[in-house]
């Protein structure tokens, strides 16, 4: 058969797109290679990193796993959005030294390695007066990664990895399922191919980015997408033109991106002594220490609800964390409600930096809800924006939206197919609803299981899933299970214990 | 790790039964005290630390994070070893007759510093889930 009829062969049919289960022949039919393996992963960031780490770690060998995505290694896409919005290599990332995807102890932390890397107590000392005497001390960006790479290579990720876009996940008839891979272009045997087995666990990340309406309706409208950016989009451009003639620059949000977008606006500014003025816009300006009563009152001021890391502390493996576990419905959703919003970590030299900028009349923030923008004659941007001072019009040269990675998970495409035909439903903030295991709800299949771990959970009975230390929460939980199940063991102590003596020395995990 | 209050109480009669009892062997002879009288004075930190622990666990509903920094866990040592000393000059304290108070704030303060460590850290390896579960051990 000639090369492109066997490329053509090999497509999703009408039969595979309306079952939501399919038996073995129908796939067979449509001419679609099958790979069997017990479990795959989709997506391949951070999320099916830290999983297949703990797998490894619990004994599963590496025949037993696929991961499949569409980047070469695990922490790309994170290294892109982090550097697009303001963190590069040498700077620090928001997560404790606890947080550690490479280690799934979470010891020796960050700090520790980093004492003894350069042979210095300084990161020890700091670490022990956070959060009173000094702000979280949190690890290098490229620390993270060279850890991660690390580990990587001890656990033989690289040989799990396939590349290519996952499609969708459907149900099989007998137990487990079908995920649908379309490899790059020319490096398959057909169009699609798939995975059988009997454990499927999603990790995709951000669904997309969100806009915000005024903004979407400016960009359309205009065709301009230089002026009006988004601090997830690469916006170097707009630095550099302000280094070559001063402007100002509205800011929107108030979440740490916000933080790191201003961060570098002052930076420059000091830098290379710039006249950029700088127009701060929240929606919600907190003024102060805010929440309902004395036990439950967070920190705020300038506009900026202050914390240190997206939730509070206690979320990830304290009383908060116990007390979510047991909530469900609407009684759930007001507890995020509570303690979620955005929020900022208070950092000294980002409080020194605005008050600079405030003393010298060069940074102004108010609130308010911006309702269009238009060009001026003059060639800047007016948003008309109205809020406690009335209506008011603010000219600027540019626009950075920092508000968000926010998009509706059936966005996605796996997950919009998964809703679908696939039995998952949503949870109270209308992400996909996952058990405490992380099962997702009603997607079961015979004796297989399918689990998400991610921001495409946010909502359930863990809040903390969009972090390192979620991620892994998520992975210990999800092992157990599998091991529940005969996949794997269960990490007693002294198997954890032996493992963590081969992470010490760098040794690989053995196969099996 | 950040602590619920069941976590807390586990964590420290755990953590004072297994390193608490081998720094206080070590010690005893080098402070030149007896074993009756340190262990004793280690039960005792078990014991009253389930009282100050309730206590540690109501200051923390202050904060908003519901956390417990580290530090507070070294500090912590200060107000608890004073009450213990006033408690064993007192008599107060069943089986215990007099300590000098020099073997007393040493044999106390390496107790209370191994505890801290092995805590802070090297808890998490054999105990895996330790730290997901507000130091719980059950
Ligand atoms: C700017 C920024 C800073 C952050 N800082 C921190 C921090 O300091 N500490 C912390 O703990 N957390 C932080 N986070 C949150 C979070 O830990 C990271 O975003 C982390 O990368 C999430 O891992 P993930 O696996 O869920 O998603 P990702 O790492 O984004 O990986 C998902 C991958 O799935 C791939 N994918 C999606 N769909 C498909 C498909 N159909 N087929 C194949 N592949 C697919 C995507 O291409 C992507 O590469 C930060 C997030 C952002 C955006």
């Amino acid at each position: 058969m000639p090369e492109r009829e066997l490329r053509d062969r090999g497509d999703l049919t009408q039969a595979l797109l309306d079952n939501a289960t399919w038996p073995d022949s129908l796939v067979a039919e449509a001419g679609i290679p099958v790979y069997d393996v017990p479990l795959v992963t989709v997506g391949g960031g951070i999320g099916s990193f830290v999983l297949v780490d703990y797998l490894r770690i619990a004994g599963v060998p590496t025949a037993d796993i696929r991961v499949l995505s569409t980047i070469d290694n695990p922490w790309q896409t994170y290294e892109y959005l982090t550097r697009v919005s303001q963190i590069p290599g040498p700077e620090r990332i928001r997560s404790d030294s606890s947080s550690r995807p490479d280690n799934i102890w979470g010891f020796p932390s960050y700090a520790l390695s980093e004492a003894w890397r350069e042979r210095t107590l300084r990161p020890l000392v700091h670490v022990l007066g956070e959060p009173i005497f000094a702000d979280y001390w949190t690890p290098r960006v490229a620390d993270v990664f060279k850890s991660m790479a690390r580990e990587s290579g001890r656990i033989g990720y690289p040989t799990m990895l396939v590349k290519g876009v996952v499609r969708m996940v459907r149900r099989r008839a007998g137990g487990g399922y079908f995920t649908v891979l379309t490899p790059p272009v020319g490096t398959g045997p057909t169009k699609r191919v798939a995975y059988r087995s009997r454990f499927v666990h999603l990790a995709v990340g951000y669904p997309g980015l969100r806009f915000l309406p005024d903004l979407q309706e400016f960009r359309e409208k205009y065709g301009d997408f230089t002026r009006v950016v988004n601090a997830y989009e690469s916006h170097e451009h707009v630095y550099e033109a302000l280094r070559t003639r001063p402007g100002t620059v509205m800011v929107r949000g108030g979440g740490i991106v916000a933080s790191r977008v201003l961060q570098r606006l002052m930076d420059d500014r000091e830098r290379f002594g710039l006249q950029t003025k700088i127009v701060h816009i929240f929606r919600t300006f907190v003024t102060g220490a805010h929440g309902p009563h004395l036990w439950s009152r967070r920190k705020g001021g300038d506009g900026w609800a202050y914390q240190g890391f997206n939730y509070p502390k206690s979320v990830w493996g304290g009383q908060l964390k116990a007390k979510m576990r047991r909530l469900d419905g609407a009684e759930r959703a007001t507890e995020y409600k509570r303690m979620g919003g955005t929020n900022t970590p208070k950092r000294r030299r980002w409080q020194q930096q605005m008050r600079a900028g405030r003393e010298g009349g060069w940074y102004e923030a108010s609130q308010g809800l911006v309702e269009r923008v238009e060009p001026a004659a003059d060639g800047t941007l007016v948003s008309l924006v109205t809020g406690d001072a009335g209506t008011r019009k603010i000219g600027a040269d540019y626009i950075i939206d920092c508000t968000g990675l926010e998009a509706d998970i059936a966005e996605h495409r796996v997950l919009a197919d998964l809703l679908a035909h696939g039995g998952a439903g949503r949870n109270p903030l209308g992400r996909l609803e996952v058990e405490r295991h992380f099962e997702v709800k009603g997607t079961a299949s015979g004796d297989g299981a399918l689990y998400a771990t991610g921001a495409a959970t946010l909502g359930g009975y863990f809040p903390g899933v969009d972090t390192f230390l979620g991620l892994q929460i998520g992975a210990q939980e999800i092992t157990d299970d599998l091991a529940r199940r005969g996949f794997g063991r269960r990490i007693g102590s002294v198997r954890s214990t032996t493992q963590w003596v081969r992470w010490a020395f760098g040794r690989p995990v053995r196969e099996g | 790790m950040v602590p619920v209050l069941s976590g807390r109480i586990q964590t420290r009669l755990v953590l004072l039964l297994v390193v608490g009892s081998v720094v206080t062997a070590v010690v005893t002879p080098l402070v030149g005290a007896d074993y009756r009288t340190t262990f004793a004075v280690l039960a005792a930190v078990a014991v009253l630390g389930v009282g100050w622990e309730l206590l540690y666990h109501l200051l923390m509903q202050f904060r908003w994070e519901k956390d417990w920094p580290s530090l507070f866990g070294l500090l912590t040592a200060v107000p608890e070893g004073l009450l213990l000393w006033l408690l064993l000059d007192a008599g107060l304290l069943p089986t215990v007759d007099t300590v000098p108070l020099a073997a007393y704030v040493v044999h106390f303060a390496a107790v209370w510093l191994a505890v801290w460590l092995v805590a802070n850290g090297p808890m998490r390896v054999p105990f895996l889930r330790w730290r997901f579960r507000g130091g719980r051990l059950t």
